[in-house]
């Protein structure tokens, strides 16, 4: 027990530590300083030269979104046709089938949006084609289009007044040369050696102790497995993702794993204080994310550690805690601290069922991920905490009498509207497509569709509301991870999945953009006394409060409906 | 600012009339203005109509007598808001009346045209028929019916109906004190005076209009707040529509009246109320400091402003500069020192020279009548630097020290070295030394000081800690101009400052992304005060001065600016602190209703009813009451304004968000809790 929770505290300051350095590195490689990876200059150069790129010519904010979309609409339609036709191509040893339509729309925007929500298991719904060269390579880049459109933030605030954000193909492939390969070649490395295969070589086949005969998946895992991580894209090589021995062998890999989790969106706070050379104001965000990760993981920890009231009252002990749905190899604590660590990121790798943590736990999990943006995905996480900057600055300005100001720009009306509707969209698109579920289900549910709706839930009541409320809090997250339990590959979940998937992904990438190009645009207003600080305690905890009543809040009552009424009831006994 | 002119919040009169205004204001068409509260409107009028359905006979509805009491406290809710709009508007009317009402129907003596020029054949008409271009006499006793430039003549005038001020003003044609102002008083002499605005187009005029609801417009702040308002409304929109299936899932009804009074609880109705009372309460407490503004930008910019230009004559200093002491020099007899100084300055019109003959009068050395012809006065020329009197033998002068050094070393005498470094302490000193000469020689110094205004070191200290970087403009020197500026502690200074400087100055520091704020009255302040973002015209100023700039001071104060800046400040400070009031209030509404929505279906969630409400009907009951009375309870805080304390902006956040963030968290709590018990009562 005791060692169990040692194990996290130390995977969490080791998380830190290493975050420091790596935030220095991407500042400086970002900056065009000059770091260990320049080796990198040729390739870099040849990738320009061969695709037309002029890496100095920076862009607008219109300009950089433009050329981000482009990118993006590209590989949708190049992973849509390589999906429905897969198992006609080479690299399929295993002879898996093609995508049927509605799963690969899922399946191709989940893994251009980050989300990596798989509605397939991949032993036997991709090849090794589809593995590698679409969802490993989408996996690089959609990291790197997130990573890119903070460093167009950061650009903004960088120059007192400009309106570039700096050149989008160059920023998106350093952060593939220079921060994701290098760091995913380590990561693929050290779980090679543990044990993850890295083969071509189709299924393998043996026999297990009772005398059965059993097919084993295996292919080029470990590569997929470390920038699922460092990416914070969460969809595993196989169905079960971090639970399954292949992916995940040991305690060692595990506590790699969770530091390869949080370790990039925590190096890019660290970063942009190095950056902007407002070194306190990444602490300020560092704080306020950091107290809603410890209080969320002292939560799961504690109730996944204490073990199910229900079981206790059949008389069986647990002393090491809820272990339905978790790996004997990491136990409880350790399961916990993933299930809070992969939902604040938007990873969505799990190691254990979120299906069978604890009611509250589940609601954390799913409250995690509904404020989206403690640390967040790569590069998006910052990105979504700057809408809640934008609002609290909105606020507070005016509490001391100023027109609101953020490092020197006036906050005004068209950012405010900006920053309302990213509010809003989120509340929208997981309310909106919870309810028209739950619609569905009690008003239609014997429709005559393939999938009927009555079939959707695995568990009835509100285990059931949970499951549905997961899924659209996931797609919205561009998370991934799944409450399971849900019949999700059905036409209904994959379509909606994927509309909420694509609109939760790019909106709330526009909308900061836009509004830093606005703010960068406006003229630079040097501070006084009377400007309010942003990087002030005072300030982080203006932050938590616009975070916990403006959007938290909001999500009360589904949450009552789902979680909570299942922990009191749980307990009401 | 002024509070001999703050009137009581509620007068009855105007209660009376705010009530009356809050049902016209029911319209539909005027609420639809303000998002928030239409929302209200819509649902009270869904409410009606829930109540005639339940008593035709629906039963899945809940009582008609619950029904009609969510209904009418909904009704409520948008009364008080339109109330707290209204009572403010009735304010701002009645303070903008009692300044118009000196203006009405005064005869006026018109000057009649005939064929291109004026003549002096003047007709007595009503001062509603004057026009722009007019031109009427107004002679000892009259009271100026228009406000008007001087084109003939000087006057003596009373301003004290505008001003509250009793000394009178003397007003003149040409130069930068040729503005009258309608409804002040002439007091001597006779002037023709030219009308400058058309009817209705007046200052005030313009001021009525923004503090009456039609043609206000929003300000820039207040658009983005109404915006942010809006999405709230909408986020809470969504939960309330979503809150349907997600209860048909839970096979729980929830009838039509807890759902609009969920809804009505969670947005914004605080903030949304008052959000237009205080804009116009803002507008309002400016014109009670006597101030004039054109638009209510201009008052919610004068809250950002970096930068205040100050004229050092009459702002930081009082008046003009005085002799403050007579140094004479060694050897010679102070009396017959003191007498020369008297001689010197008897015929020196200027305050300098009048301010010497005062000091020796405190010191026992009465004004001596001098006969015409008896002396000759020498005028104060360029050339030579100095004035003085020939009188018999006696020759005396009074000049810069280089002027009157020549003077005596000429005739071969020395300046003593005791004069000498008296001159050089007093310059250092930031005064300016007047030496005297007697028959060639050099007798003594007289010190001129500027007098710094009692207690304005502690007003730039005030504004140092808001932020605010003050500036003072002078023509004097650049050592006596620093001396100054460093004893009255403002920032920086412009020395030696020609018109033009100014409007330099206001763009270097606009360029640098700074907003400026300064107070003019010449004309040739006019394009420094349309260039600045804050520009305040004195009442006495030019009609030049008074187009340019976007606000007009009555009193003439040329300290008003740090008021005004302190009116911006509240202005916002008290839309944000509501907001936040508001949207604070929202946790323990929550816990109010959600439960009680519920409960009967899931017991369990007994648990989450923390406050322990009586019943669900009480609980949602006592939420919307509490979200209607708080609104009447909060108009005296949004009229009066959230005071503003310069202690820096994140020491001002931290209180702020103490008092009205934390407040607005725990006192609905309570406040539900023994409304709740209270109803209990009843209900029971």
């Amino acid at each position: 027990m005791n060692t169990e929770l040692i194990g996290v505290i130390i995977t969490f300051l080791v998380t830190i530590l290493l975050a420091v350095p790596l935030g220095k590195y991407i500042a400086k490689v970002f900056a065009g300083e000059r770091t260990l990876m320049d080796f990198m200059n040729p390739l870099e150069r040849f990738i320009y030269r061969i695709c037309g790129i002029d890496p100095i010519k920076s862009m607008n904010w219109k300009e950089f979104l433009k050329a981000m979309l482009t990118i993006n609409l590209l590989w949708f339609v190049y992973g849509f046709i390589l999906l429905i036709y897969q198992g006609h191509l080479p690299f399929n040893p295993d002879g898996n089938p093609d995508q049927t339509p509605d799963l690969a729309f899922n399946t191709i925007i989940s893994f251009v949006t980050n989300t990596n929500l798989q509605d397939y298991s991949g032993e036997t719904g991709a090849t090794y084609l589809t593995q590698l060269f679409l969802f490993t390579f989408l996996q690089f880049t959609s990291a790197a289009t997130g990573i890119a459109c903070l460093i167009a933030l950061f650009n903004g605030f960088k120059e007192k007044t400009t309106d570039k954000l700096g050149n989008f193909w160059s920023i998106f492939i350093k952060s593939i040369t220079r921060l994701l390969l290098p760091l995913s070649i380590v990561l693929a490395i050290i779980l090679a050696f543990n044990g993850t295969p890295s083969s071509f070589k189709g299924k393998d086949t043996i026999i297990t102790l009772q005398g059965d005969t059993q097919n084993v998946s295996r292919g080029p895992a470990a590569g997929m497995i470390a920038i699922k991580q460092m990416g914070t894209n969460g969809g595993g090589y196989f169905g079960a993702n971090s639970a399954v021995p292949f992916e995940n062998p040991n305690y060692f890999t595990n506590v790699i794993e969770e530091i390869s989790i949080l370790l990039v969106s925590i190096a890019l706070i660290f970063a942009l204080g190095f950056y902007l050379k407002k070194k306190k104001l990444a602490y300020v965000i560092l704080g306020v994310m950091t107290f809603f990760f410890i209080l969320f993981c002292i939560n799961n920890i504690y109730f996944e550690t204490k073990g199910n009231p229900e079981i206790d009252r059949m008389g069986i002990a647990q002393n090491i805690g809820a272990m339905e749905g978790k790996e004997i190899r990491f136990g409880s604590a350790s399961t916990a601290f993933w299930s809070v660590a992969t939902t604040s990121t938007s990873n969505g790798s799990v190691n254990g069922m979120h299906d069978s943590l604890m009611p509250l736990s589940g609601g954390v999990v799913m409250l995690d991920m509904m404020i989206n943006a403690l640390y967040g995905g790569v590069g998006v996480g910052l990105l979504n905490y700057f809408i809640f900057i934008i609002i609290a600055v909105f606020i507070s300005g005016l509490m001391v009498g100023r027109t609101p100001e953020f490092l020197g720009h006036k906050v005004e009306a068209r950012e405010v509207k900006i920053a309302a509707i990213v509010t809003l969209l989120s509340a929208f698109l997981i309310k909106g497509g919870t309810a028209l579920a739950a619609y569905i289900l009690v008003h239609h549910a014997n429709a005559d569709w393939a999938e009927k709706p009555s079939a959707w839930l695995n568990n009835p009541g509100y285990h059931g509301f949970s499951e549905m409320l997961y899924q659209y809090t996931s797609c919205n997250a561009n998370n991934g991870s799944g409450f399971e339990g849900l019949g999700d590959n059905s036409t209904w979940w994959n379509v909606s999945g994927g509309i909420v998937m694509l609109l939760a992904r790019f909106l709330p990438i526009i909308g900061p953009v836009a509004i830093v190009g606005l703010l960068a645009n406006k003229k630079y207003i040097p501070e006084s006394a009377g400007t309010l600080r942003t990087d002030s305690t005072t300030f982080g905890v203006m932050t938590i409060a616009v975070i916990v009543i403006v959007t938290a809040l909001s999500y009360f009552p589904p949450l009552v409906l789902g979680p909570i009424a299942e922990h009191l009831s749980m307990h009401a006994h | 600012m002024s509070n001999s002119k703050a009137s009581k919040l509620f007068e009855p009169s105007l209660i009376n009339e705010a009530f009356k205004q809050s049902f016209i204001k029911l319209s539909p068409r005027y609420m639809v203005r303000n998002p928030v509260m239409f929302t209200v409107e819509i649902g009270t009028a869904v409410m009606m109509g829930v109540c005639i359905w339940v008593a035709a006979g629906e039963k899945t509805q809940g009582s008609l007598a619950y029904n009609i009491a969510i209904t009418a406290v909904l009704f409520v809710t948008v009364l008080f808001a339109n109330f707290a709009e209204a009572i403010a508007e009735a304010r701002g009317k009645a303070q903008a009346d009692s300044l118009r009402k000196t203006r009405q129907d005064t005869p006026a003596k018109k000057v009649e045209l005939i064929g291109e020029i004026f003549m002096n054949e003047v007709k007595i008409v009503p001062s509603s028929q004057l026009k722009k271009g007019d031109v009427f006499l107004c002679e000892t006793g009259d009271t100026i019916p228009m406000d008007g430039e001087i084109i003939e003549g000087i006057a003596t005038i009373d301003e004290s109906a505008i001003t509250g001020e009793s000394a009178p003003v003397i007003r003149e044609s040409g130069g930068d004190k040729s503005s009258v102002t309608g409804g002040t008083k002439v007091l001597s002499d006779k002037i023709k005076v030219r009308v400058t605005t058309e009817p209705g187009e007046s200052f005030l005029d313009k001021m009525i209009a923004l503090v009456e609801g039609a043609s206000r417009q929003k300000t820039p702040n207040e658009i983005a707040l109404t915006i942010l308002l809006a999405s709230f409304t909408l986020i809470f929109i969504i939960v309330c529509v979503t809150l349907k299936p997600f209860a048909d899932y839970a096979n729980t009804s929830i009838s039509i009246a807890a759902y609009i009074s969920l809804f009505v609880c969670l947005i914004p109705t605080t903030i949304g109320g008052l959000l237009s009372a205080i804009g116009i309460a803002g507008m309002d407490r400016a014109l009670r400091a006597n101030v004039i503004t054109k638009s209510g930008k201009a008052v919610e910019t004068a809250g950002d402003v970096d930068t205040l230009l100050l004229d050092k004559t009459g702002t930081i200093t009082i008046g003009n500069r005085k002799a403050t002491n007579f140094w004479v020099d060694e050897q010679q007899p102070e009396k017959n020192f003191i007498e020369a100084c008297v001689l010197a300055s008897l015929a020196d019109e200027t305050p300098e020279g009048k301010s010497i003959i005062e000091l020796a009068e405190t010191k026992g050395f009465p004004r001596p009548v001098i006969k015409k012809g008896q002396a000759n006065f020498v005028e104060f020329t360029a050339e030579t630097r100095s004035s003085g009197i020939d009188m018999n033998d006696m020759h005396i002068r009074k000049g810069a020290f280089d002027s009157i050094k020549n003077r005596v070393e000429k005739a071969g005498n020395k300046v003593s070295a005791y004069l000498i470094n008296k001159t050089r302490e007093i310059a250092g000193n930031g005064g300016t030394p007047l030496v005297l000469s007697y028959n060639d020689n050099a007798t003594g110094v007289i010190e001129l000081q500027d007098i710094i205004k009692p207690g304005i070191q502690e007003r730039f200290q005030r504004l140092r800690k808001m932020g605010v970087k003050t500036v003072m403009v002078t023509g004097d020197n650049p050592l006596t101009a620093k001396f100054i500026a460093e004893k009255a502690g403002v920032d920086d200074f412009i020395a030696e400052a020609k018109p033009e400087d100014k409007m330099i100055y206001i763009k270097k520091e606009q360029t640098g992304g700074k907003l400026v704020a300064m107070m003019g009255d010449g004309t040739n302040d006019a394009p420094a005060l349309a260039q600045a973002d804050v520009g305040v015209a004195m009442n006495s100023g030019t009609q030049a001065a008074k187009e340019a700039g976007n606000m007009v001071d009555l009193d003439n104060d040329p300290t008003k600016l740090i008021e005004i800046v302190e009116i911006g400040k509240q202005l916002l400070i008290t839309r944000g602190t509501i907001t936040t009031f508001s949207i604070a209030n929202d946790v323990a509404k929550y816990f109010a209703i959600v439960p009680a929505l519920f409960i009967v279906s899931i017991p369990s969630l007994q648990a989450l009813n923390i406050m322990h409400l009586a019943s669900p009907q009480s609980a949602i009951l006592s939420a919307v009451i509490f979200n209607a009375i708080i609104i009447p309870m909060l108009i005296p805080l949004a009229l009066r304004g959230v005071s503003y304390k310069p202690i820096g902006a994140s020491a001002l956040l931290r209180r702020n968000l103490f008092i009205y963030g934390f407040g607005g968290i725990v006192i609905p709590f309570i406040g539900i809790k023994l409304i709740d018990m209270l109803l209990a009562v009843f209900m029971r």
